[in-house]
């Protein structure tokens, strides 16, 4: 439905006036207004406050509780006035909505307020204008992840009757759980501490003995460190293996940072136990042991900030790697330059380029170390040059960087955040359109519904049953369906529209016929009216009491089983809607009663059983057999569709 | 109701002033606000009524705050009626029709002449419009390609799930059908003499010129 320009609706209707010439059937018939009180002011009394504002601003948003019939709920007979027991306050910004056609969110309110009193009226949050939209997710992300966090905390404490291995893998991750995952925390903590001193004490000398010069501790006492040694990565390893049990996926655990932390923490000592004393592989045994101190970032489980550093640089890979390169470009610059100034004078440290790179460095970084010194006049230009871009370019980015990583950090999950919301908030969007669209098929299905019943005769209860729509609704349908008229093409959607696609691509008619089909399908489709007055036209050289083709859909048995019932009687408007949903136990009654109706097919749907080259099929069909009216049933045509399903009878019948 | 507002006369007097300055005209435009005439004048160039016009004036103000419809809003506004297709090039020749001293906006008085001549008028004067939508270049004569141009906005605004499937020729069979209908002597050109008389001789037009009759 045109929410929010429902006053350009008769506009919209009028400029149809266009279409008419061009049209070659008649139009349906406009739905009356029978309505014939002018607008009206309204008075919506909320919770003592009066606001008021005209019928129609309220009928613009048919979907919503004050622009549907839910609000006589409200009515008060006494006052003649709508009472509504809600906060006066949001219901403001709820009035505006229907005013302006934009729904703002105040920030003073409550988000969870808010989205109540949104829900109570039937307003969707997601139309909340751009101003105010990111505001409010943001708002009630926040407010998501406290109730969350208290919730946890909650289960948390509620939680007693997990299994051992849940257990086991909550006191891992949260260690105030209980008291036995509190010792176990720390005493992996102390030994995670106890190793990495060790391993630096290691190489401290101890001291001299009288035979040997100092000696590294490490060698000293090699027992005592071994057995240190061994001690902490029997832990490690013990806990290793329990995390690895007690986790609740393991192969997401594996690949995990920290377990390969754990990992690479103690795999040196057991392949320096696997190795022997073997001296090729000493050496390479003594790298290894290099890896002991990534056990310092098993820390990073017992500190939090240790993480959110790790996190943050990852994130802000980009802006470090950029600054790398920059510094990189003005080192091979500058390092190029002071070796081709230096390159005069003798005994110079210059050597070569790279040689010159460890100058530039510590040059530029205002280190100074004096290892290396340039001797030419032109050299210490270039050199003092170098130290002073140094400081600009060193001292610049490093702010930037460091500010960067809380602005980018945010960032990132701001933008990540936004477009995860954009594409939510447009599926929404978009179902809500595709509904306004599906509403116009269903009005139809409901409209024939109604037609059907009335032709019958019959005055069921299902009757009453049907939604009645609103005059604004059934004359956006009068509009569209004036449309279909024009172009003597139907709204289907999308499902139908790629059935009918594949059922085309898969017909094995011979090749003429669809082409007939083509041809005759804009106007045979259409009631095939205008032919009256165009006899030389070869596509509308149907004679007057054609039968219409119809059209079948697939779908349960109460999908819509189109048909197109032409009255005899041109000036008639009973039967100019050309659309009935029809079960098969009706047609006898619908044949009998409605004398006007010249031909009818109809499609026994034998799940799943679409054949829309209906048209194709009986276009030229009909057109060498024409029927005159009160005819009995022609013969029955059977007809098998190309693609391998189930036979679809046609039958015809009076 | 006047319709009537207090504006900040300012605006209109500096919109006709400035004429020299360009920075500040290309301000201005952007700033136009348009007062339609006055309740009576209208009453007396159309044939609604004062209450009538009352409600149209509050519709279109409401949708168009500054009192004039550019083509973009236009567009916009007409698409939300037709969720299904693309209804951006009928508007645009809509807007053309509508826009009759082709400023490049349609104020409330074009709109609201428009839509008497579409609501209240005689059929002649409906059919009068009509030709004047589907004649373009607005030179007396409709051809066949202002036509198809005309019929392929209206198929556009079917979109593509339609049954039976649009083919690329069905606007051109369309039109053929149109020309067969219209053009007598076969010229190749609808003048609006063939196209008046054509469609008066025409029941289902003559009776669906009569169908929004009611709408306000």
């Amino acid at each position: 439905m045109a929410t929010g320009v429902a006053a350009w609706l008769p506009f919209a209707r009028a400029a149809a006036i266009g279409w008419m010439p061009v049209a070659n059937c008649p139009m349906p018939i406009a739905p009356r207004d029978n309505s014939k009180k002018q607008d009206e002011l309204i008075i919506l009394n909320v919770s003592g406050r009066r606001f008021q504002t005209w019928r129609t601003t309220l009928d613009r948003y048919p979907d919503t509780l004050l622009g549907s019939s839910e609000k006589d709920f409200f009515y008060n007979e006494e006052t003649k006035e709508y009472f509504f027991d809600r906060d006066p306050d949001a219901f403001r910004s709820i009035l505006n909505f229907y005013r302006t056609g934009k729904l703002h969110y105040p920030r003073h309110e409550c988000i969870s307020a808010y989205d109540e009193e949104l829900t109570f009226f039937g307003i969707i949050p997601e139309i909340i204008g751009d101003c105010c939209y990111e505001e409010y997710k943001d708002r009630k992300r926040e407010n998501l992840e406290r109730l969350q966090d208290d919730q946890e905390e909650n289960k948390d404490l509620k939680q007693s009757n997990l299994n051992f291995r849940e257990t086991m893998w909550r006191a891992f991750e949260n260690p105030h759980t209980s008291t036995l995952a509190l010792v176990f925390y720390y005493v992996t903590g102390f030994f995670i501490a106890i190793s990495v001193i060790t391993n630096v004490v290691e190489t401290v000398p101890c001291g001299s003995t009288t035979n040997q010069k100092d000696m590294p501790c490490g060698e000293r006492y090699t027992v005592a460190f071994f057995c240190i040694d061994t001690a902490c990565v029997m832990i490690f390893t013990v806990e290793y293996l329990m995390r690895l049990f007690a986790a609740p996926s393991r192969y997401r655990f594996m690949r995990s940072v920290m377990s390969i932390i754990d990992v690479v923490a103690i795999l040196p000592y057991y392949i320096g136990l696997v190795m022997t004393n073997n001296e090729d592989v000493s050496g390479a045994f003594v790298t290894l042991r290099v890896f002991r101190v990534f056990r310092i970032f098993k820390f990073s489980r017992h500190s939090q900030g240790l993480r959110i550093l790790g996190y943050t640089l990852k994130s802000c890979a980009s802006e470090l790697g950029f600054l790398l390169f920059s510094l990189t470009m003005a080192i091979i610059i500058f390092a190029t330059v002071m070796f081709y100034a230096e390159k005069g004078s003798s005994s110079s440290k210059f050597t070569s380029i790279p040689a010159s790179f460890w100058y530039t460095i510590v040059t530029m970084t205002t280190l100074g170390y004096g290892d290396m010194v340039p001797k030419t006049i032109a050299g210490k230009i270039f050199g003092s040059i170098c130290s002073l871009s140094g400081v600009l370019v060193i001292a610049l980015p490093v702010p930037v960087i460091v500010s960067n990583f809380s602005r980018i950090y945010h960032q990132n999950q701001r933008a990540d955040k936004r477009r995860a919301q954009k594409k939510a908030r447009l599926t929404r969007i978009r179902i809500a359109k595709s509904s306004s669209a599906n509403a116009f098929l269903q009005g139809k299905r409901n409209g024939l519904i109604n037609e059907l019943l009335e032709l019958t005769g019959t005055d069921n209860d299902d009757q009453k049953l049907i939604r009645t729509i609103s005059l604004l609704e059934s004359q956006h349908h009068h509009l569209l369906h004036c449309l279909e008229k024009t172009t003597a093409h139907e709204f289907v959607d999308e499902q139908m529209y790629e059935q009918n696609c594949l059922e085309t691509a898969l017909q094995t008619y011979p090749s003429h016929s669809p082409s007939i089909a083509s041809q005759d399908s804009p106007v045979v489709s259409c009631c095939g009216c205008g032919a009256k007055r165009n006899a030389p036209l070869p596509n509308a050289s149907l004679p007057p009491a054609n039968p219409i083709p119809t059209h079948h859909h697939q779908g349960p048995l109460q999908e819509l089983s189109a048909l197109h019932i032409q009255s005899r009687d041109p000036l008639s408007h009973t039967t100019s809607r050309s659309k009935l949903n029809l079960k098969t136990d009706d047609s006898n009654r619908i044949n009998c009663k409605s004398g006007r109706i010249t031909t009818a097919i109809i499609s026994l749907p034998t799940p799943p059983a679409l054949t829309p080259d209906g048209d194709g099929l009986h276009g030229p069909l009909q057109r060498r057999v024409p029927l005159p009216p009160g005819r009995p049933a022609a013969p029955s045509i059977q007809t098998t569709t190309s693609s391998a399903e189930t036979n679809i009878v046609k039958v015809s019948a009076l | 109701m006047e319709a009537k507002r207090v504006e900040t006369v300012s605006a209109r007097v500096d919109a006709a002033v400035s004429s020299t300055d360009s920075v500040e005209d290309e301000l201005e435009l952007s700033a136009v606000r348009h007062r339609p005439e006055g309740l009576e004048q209208l009453e007396a160039q159309t044939r609604f009524s004062r209450k009538e016009l009352q409600i149209l004036y509050r519709g279109f103000k409401n949708e168009c705050p500054s009192g004039v419809v550019n083509e973009d809003t236009f567009k916009d506004i007409y698409a939300q009626f037709f969720p299904q297709g693309d209804a951006s090039t009928y508007a645009h020749f809509l807007f053309n029709a509508f826009d009759t001293d082709h400023n490049g906006s349609v104020s409330f008085e074009d709109f609201v002449m428009g839509l008497s001549i579409l609501l209240r008028g005689t059929v002649q004067e409906k059919l009068i419009w009509a030709f004047n939508l589907y004649d373009i270049n607005k030179d007396g004569y409709i051809t066949k390609e202002e036509m198809l141009d005309i019929m392929k906005a209206i198929y556009d605004m079917m979109g593509k799930c339609t049954y039976p499937v649009l083919k690329e020729e069905t606007p051109r069979q369309h039109v053929e059908v149109f020309f067969q209908k219209m053009d007598k002597n076969k010229d190749g050109v609808v003048t609006i003499d063939e196209f008046i008389d054509c469609c008066q001789n025409d029941e289902n037009i003559m009776r669906s010129m009569h169908l929004f009759e009611n709408v306000l």
